[in-house]
């Protein structure tokens, strides 16, 4: 069954200069394993082609447990410079959570 | 010696609330009060507003959070660290001082200097963000080093009542009171990357405390009109238990804790602060009590050997205008207005944005879950060297009103200065703090 990473898990938005950082944490343990097999660094950024050019690097943080994604070249510049309504990217956690996997 | 350290953070921005700081310097039982009050582009702004006028320059809440919170930090012997002196801690500590005699209150205030490392540029500094000379991005503005706990341990050790800096790291206002009180060591990094750990969650204040975390019905956060803002206890170990004032609103749980640990972090294995290459990949969570989690397991490597340069440029202007459609056929009104701006400034501006709120406007997608809503907000954005070029696209969208699709209502137009900021690394033995102390 399809569901939504926004089911399954929570997520803040961070930026650094043009940097995007997305965490992505289970509400329960026993969904990390689904995470990590399925939130790919290349599912998400197949799924956020529209809001980051750069690469994307996944970082895993099993103790917690959670994921953190590191999207370069995503904020259309950047905090000051950007023509973007949302500048510093902070609604885009809500974009990783539109993303569906397979539960 | 005390065994235990409780630290209140009670401002995440600058423009954050007033009232949850004084209520941590009341309630809290703190020994120390941290306010955050900088962020990147921040003390941009704040070195133009010095350029404009020497005495201002620091952080234009100053008055009014030192007005509140002097007679209660007095009152229950509670130091204040903060950085809101911004580009003058001079200026912003004879401010406090003056403040302080006219509340008839004796205080020492310990201005820490040295971030502002401007004259030391000499253009050809390749920029972390761009790979270019920083001089290639625009005429430069400012330029100010991030200094760590040991530009903040001699302003503590004057034994000064409130200590204003300028440029310092954020969790080095948290790390500083910690080394201070128990004589830790620099050098031991383990120890120092548990404490950047301690300070990280602590920044932003009230996102520890459920602050931006509730989504209704998913994440939810009670009494969020009342946020209380965190305090920690750090015993002598370095264990953390973190905390909030009884009665006040939020939440401090497992989750809350873990969206802040991960907030704004690159590699977790290697956050690169003045005093520390931080480790947060083995940091263990646990919740002890209600709004009660502890923190262990943060670790470290040696601190770097280049310090962190925020530059500030002059990027030009930007100009925005908004007009809203509504009704039947809004996103096709809305549209034909946006493509007629577009044709109107082709080739006129550096960068041209348009956007319709309401259906892309935030995520620049809606991922397949489109709907026609009732109202547009239709959003044109453009970047221009000069005010004047800039100013055109809220003509245009003001022009709009006689000469645009039909219906449109409610046009505003914005112009404002922009400052964009570049990074470089600079060796730290050429960033050279200082302490000065002023009595009111």
């Amino acid at each position: 069954m399809k569901k939504k990473l926004y089911d399954i898990a929570h997520s803040r938005a961070g930026d650094k200069g043009n940097t995007l950082t997305l965490s992505l944490i289970p509400y329960k343990e026993e969904y990390y394993p689904l995470l990590l097999s399925q939130v790919t660094a290349g599912a998400v950024k197949k799924h956020l082609s529209k809001v980051v050019a750069g690469e994307v690097s996944r970082y895993e943080l099993p103790n917690l447990p959670a994921l953190l994604f590191v999207c370069q070249q995503a904020l259309s510049g950047g905090v000051t410079t950007s023509l973007t309504m949302d500048t510093h990217g902070k609604t885009l956690s809500y974009a990783l959570l539109e993303m569906e996997i397979e539960v | 010696m005390k065994t235990t350290i409780r630290i209140g953070c009670g401002a995440g921005f600058s423009g954050d609330r007033l009232d949850p700081a004084v209520i941590l310097a009341e309630k809290g039982e703190l020994d120390y009060l941290v306010l955050e009050c900088l962020a990147e582009r921040t003390i941009a702004l704040a070195q133009k507003r010095k350029m404009q006028d020497p005495t201002k320059g620091y952080d234009p809440l100053l008055e009014r959070r030192m007005e509140a919170l002097l007679p209660v930090l007095k009152k229950n012997k509670v130091r204040l660290i903060s950085n809101m002196g911004a580009a003058n801690p001079v200026a912003a500590a004879e401010v406090v001082c003056q403040l302080a005699k006219k509340l008839h209150l004796n205080v020492t205030v310990a201005a820490v200097t040295g971030d502002n490392v401007f004259t030391q540029l000499t253009g050809v500094e390749v920029a972390l963000e761009t790979g270019q000379p920083i001089r290639a991005s625009g005429q430069l503005l400012s330029a100010n080093a991030y200094m760590g706990t040991d530009a903040i341990l001699p302003a503590l050790a004057t034994g000064a009542d409130i200590i204003i800096t300028g440029r310092v790291a954020d969790p080095s206002l948290v790390v500083s009171p910690l080394v201070h009180e128990f004589g830790w060591s620099l050098e031991n990094f383990e120890q120092v990357g548990q404490a950047t750990v301690i300070g990280h969650l602590m920044e932003c204040a009230g996102q520890l405390c459920g602050g931006y975390f509730a989504d209704p019905g998913k994440k939810d956060v009670p009494d969020m009109a009342n946020l209380g803002h965190p305090f920690v206890d750090v015993s002598s170990d370095g264990n953390a238990v973190f905390g909030k004032v009884a009665g006040t609103g939020g939440i401090i749980n497992l989750a809350t804790v873990k969206e802040q640990l991960l907030y704004e972090v690159m590699d977790p294995s290697q956050y690169f602060t003045p005093d520390v290459v931080a480790d947060f990949t083995q940091v263990r969570l646990q919740e002890i009590g209600p709004d009660q989690v502890l923190a262990t397991g943060g670790r470290g490597q040696i601190r770097p050997d280049t310090l962190k340069v925020s530059v500030g440029y002059q990027a030009g202007y930007i100009g925005e205008g908004e007009i809203s459609y509504a009704g039947t056929n809004a996103l096709a009104r809305a549209q034909l207005a946006g493509e007629t701006i577009r044709k109107r400034l082709e080739g006129q501006l550096q960068d041209l944005r348009v956007d319709y709120i309401g259906c892309t406007s935030a995520h620049r997608t809606a991922f397949g879950h489109y709907l026609e809503p009732y109202e547009i907000r239709l959003r044109v954005a453009g970047k221009a060297a000069t005010a004047a070029q800039a100013a055109l696209v809220g003509e245009e969208v003001e022009a709009l009103y006689t000469n645009g699709p039909a219906g449109g209502g409610g046009a505003r137009k914005y112009l404002h200065e922009v400052v964009g900021i570049v990074s470089v690394l600079m060796p730290r033995e050429k960033v050279v703090p200082a302490v000065t102390l002023f009595r009111s």
